[in-house]
């Protein structure tokens, strides 16, 4: 990264004003409504939180630059300009008390895209060196080791070694011309292995080619959380490299909600070309081998099951009856919380928040909702499809003293597969 | 008597010529200013398309969602009061009608005052009510600037002067008519450089908001 200074931040601001953004600002009215649709106001209370307000540093580059009004007063020196403490003083709104869950983009009367521009404001943070020391530390690791969280690929090598010999699954590495890449959070590889197997034993028994890749298999884009498009295109890149390499016709996202927004839908747009193959997220393929009768599950759960919707997956690729049909095949008490799909609160640890220790405090507080929206279903076991939300949940249950079980929904249905003893050639 | 006389014709001449240019040139520049600045076309490949999903956000954002309603209901409440009771009595009063008739040459049927005359105080209310929720608020404290004030005022005088006027309150009548179309005019002139201006670009932010989820599959 070139040195950070806060003329480069107003220039990474000015560069990210388009005509939604222009149009946005335009149409805010001051209502407030935004605040009541964030968890960090609802459960504090306090008003810096809310989320328009978030946003007054990109604000005022737009008025000063774009608005004939703005261009007026500056002339006239009564324009308030961005200045580094007023920077300083921003990043605990940007990064500790936002998660760019985007429930305030689906609230505001007038429409505004509040998370959209989030993601833009932070692109000035981090131009202007005013991104957290955590959030820098993860991206550090992953653009010079590969991984937010450090992990080589000698650990997610043993941890194959491990599963396959507990499993007697193969795990296949490097196959060339496989249909689908699967990648991995580090997440998933150092917390939940059981994923990976429960990949394994599905793609098997569906007849599904797949293969990992030793030089892309983390998905996680820190990049993208931090606000860095530089970090984010290497990161890409290398995942983009990798798919090319193998020649393969599919990437899967993991079960990580921010991993899918960054593959899915700011990949292209970050290396400047559409994707020569397909992305899906996990949960997608597996309601699509649902549906053409290539899993079947036995057994249905009786406790109680509800189901965290991770926010990007909801909000930002409309992935919302899919785990619902695939917890029907193997549950047969669901119950859906109040707010769900495209209303779901956020556990509070999304946008680079969980790896944020200066947002730790906040985090907890902010957990309150998602504690309580469990509260009110009643359910037993909470499933879900993101390692990053359900590690969040986790700490955030046991902060509260509730003990609850928590499940990944892939594995979930892996543990419920019929596996035939001589499963289908894989298809093609 | 003539002094108050010249003020109103005045006010329904070159002042009025005025301020319809400001507000017409300056509405066109504005919208100009902001859709100029474009946006990249987004290569992912589409889930849905942007048209349709960024029309109909601009109408199911009118309505709340019930959680949210429930937190904030004041909100919510007062601002369809004021904004139904402002356009009725401005577009739906027959003697605007007949103002527009006679300056564009069309009209549209109005509704009988006695109906207008109960929207205007519907909005008067409900303005009345929202700058209250304003001061009260903490939010609303946090985030509301002097511009905020000022277009509260700006859309409180016209209706509060229009009312007088209509209802003979204030003597000499041509006075508190020119007042009325006076702060209309102030009103028209502002327009362009302040958040009045969300009357036309709600239809972007929503549309924008709207089409910018369609293309992911993604109902907002
Ligand atoms: S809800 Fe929308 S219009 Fe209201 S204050 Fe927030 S951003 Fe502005
Ligand atoms: S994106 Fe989520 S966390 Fe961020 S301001 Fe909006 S509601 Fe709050």
């Amino acid at each position: 990264m070139s040195e950070a200074t806060l003329e480069r931040g107003i220039n990474a601001l000015k560069e990210q004003i388009d005509a939604p953004v222009a149009a946005f600002f335009s149409s805010c009215v001051s209502c407030g409504m935004c605040a009541e649709a964030c968890l960090f106001y609802t459960e504090t209370g306090d008003p810096k939180y809310t989320p328009i307000y978030k946003l007054e540093p990109l604000r005022r580059v737009w008025e000063s630059e774009y608005t004939l009004i703005g261009k007026v007063k500056k002339a006239l020196g009564l324009h308030k300009p961005v200045t580094d403490e007023m920077l300083e003083e921003w990043q605990e709104l940007l990064y500790d008390s936002c998660t760019m869950c985007a429930r305030c983009s689906m609230i505001c009367p007038v429409g505004n895209d509040i998370a959209y521009m989030i993601r833009k404001t932070r692109e000035g943070m981090v131009a202007s060196g005013n991104a957290p020391e955590g959030v820098k530390g993860a991206s550090i690791r992953a653009v010079t080791i590969g991984s937010p969280m450090g992990v080589k690929l000698s650990a997610l090598e043993a941890q194959i070694k491990h599963i396959e010999a507990d499993s007697g699954l193969k795990i296949p590495m490097d196959v060339e011309g496989a249909d689908y890449l699967a990648l991995l959070s580090s997440m998933e590889i150092m917390n939940f292995p059981e994923y990976l197997e429960g990949l394994a034993k599905i793609f098997k028994q569906a007849g599904v080619s797949w293969t990992l890749c030793s030089t892309a298999f983390e998905a996680t884009n820190s990049g993208i959380q931090i606000g860095s498009s530089d970090i984010a295109r290497t990161l890409v890149q290398r995942i983009v490299d990798g798919a090319e390499r193998l020649k393969v016709k599919n990437v899967i996202s993991p079960e990580c909600g921010h991993a899918y927004t960054a593959i899915r839908w700011e990949g292209p747009n970050l290396i400047g070309r559409p994707f020569p193959f397909r992305v899906v997220h996990i949960l997608e393929l597996l309601d699509e081998l649902r549906a053409a009768g290539r899993i079947k599950t036995k057994g249905l759960e009786t406790e109680r099951h509800t189901f965290h919707d991770p926010c990007s997956l909801v909000r930002k690729g409309g992935v919302i009856d899919e785990p619902r049909r695939l917890m029907d095949m193997v549950t047969s008490n669901f119950v859906d919380m109040k707010d769900r799909g495209t209303l779901a609160w956020c556990c509070g640890g999304g946008g680079g928040v969980s790896s944020n220790e200066d947002a730790d405090e906040l985090r907890i507080k902010a957990f309150k909702k998602k504690r309580d929206q469990i509260a009110e279903t009643g359910a037993d076991v909470l499933v879900t499809a993101c390692a990053n939300c359900r590690l969040v949940i986790e700490e955030g249950l046991e902060e509260y003293n509730i003990e609850m079980p928590i499940v990944g929904l892939s594995e979930m249905i892996a543990d419920h597969l019929v596996v035939d003893e001589t499963p289908p050639e894989t298809k093609k | 008597m003539n002094e108050s006389m010249d003020f109103l014709i005045w006010t329904k001449g070159t002042a009025f010529d005025i301020a319809v240019t400001i507000f017409v040139i300056g509405v066109i520049l504005r919208l100009f200013e902001i859709i100029s600045l474009g946006r990249k076309q987004s290569l992912a490949e589409a889930k849905g398309t942007e048209f349709g999903p960024g029309m109909k956000t601009i109408f199911s954002r009118s309505v709340p969602d019930l959680g949210t309603f429930r937190r904030q209901p004041l909100t919510v409440v007062t601002g369809y009061m004021f904004h139904i009771g402002l356009f009725v009595s401005l577009f739906l009063f027959v003697p605007h009608i007949e103002l527009f008739r006679a300056t564009f040459g069309f009209g549209w049927p109005g509704l009988p005052t006695p109906v207008v005359d109960a929207a205007a105080v519907l909005a008067i209310v409900g303005l009345l009510a929202g700058l209250w929720h304003r001061i009260m608020n903490p939010v609303m404290q946090k985030i509301t600037t002097w511009e905020d004030w000022l277009v509260w005022a700006l859309t409180f005088l016209p209706i509060i002067t229009g009312y007088l006027a209509y209802h003979r309150m204030v003597n000499p009548y041509p006075v508190i008519l020119g007042l009325h179309i006076l702060s209309v005019e102030a009103l028209m002139i502002a327009f362009p450089f302040t958040k009045l201006m969300h009357t036309f670009t709600v239809f972007l932010s929503r549309w924008y908001n709207g089409a910018m989820s369609g293309r992911r599959g993604v109902e907002s």
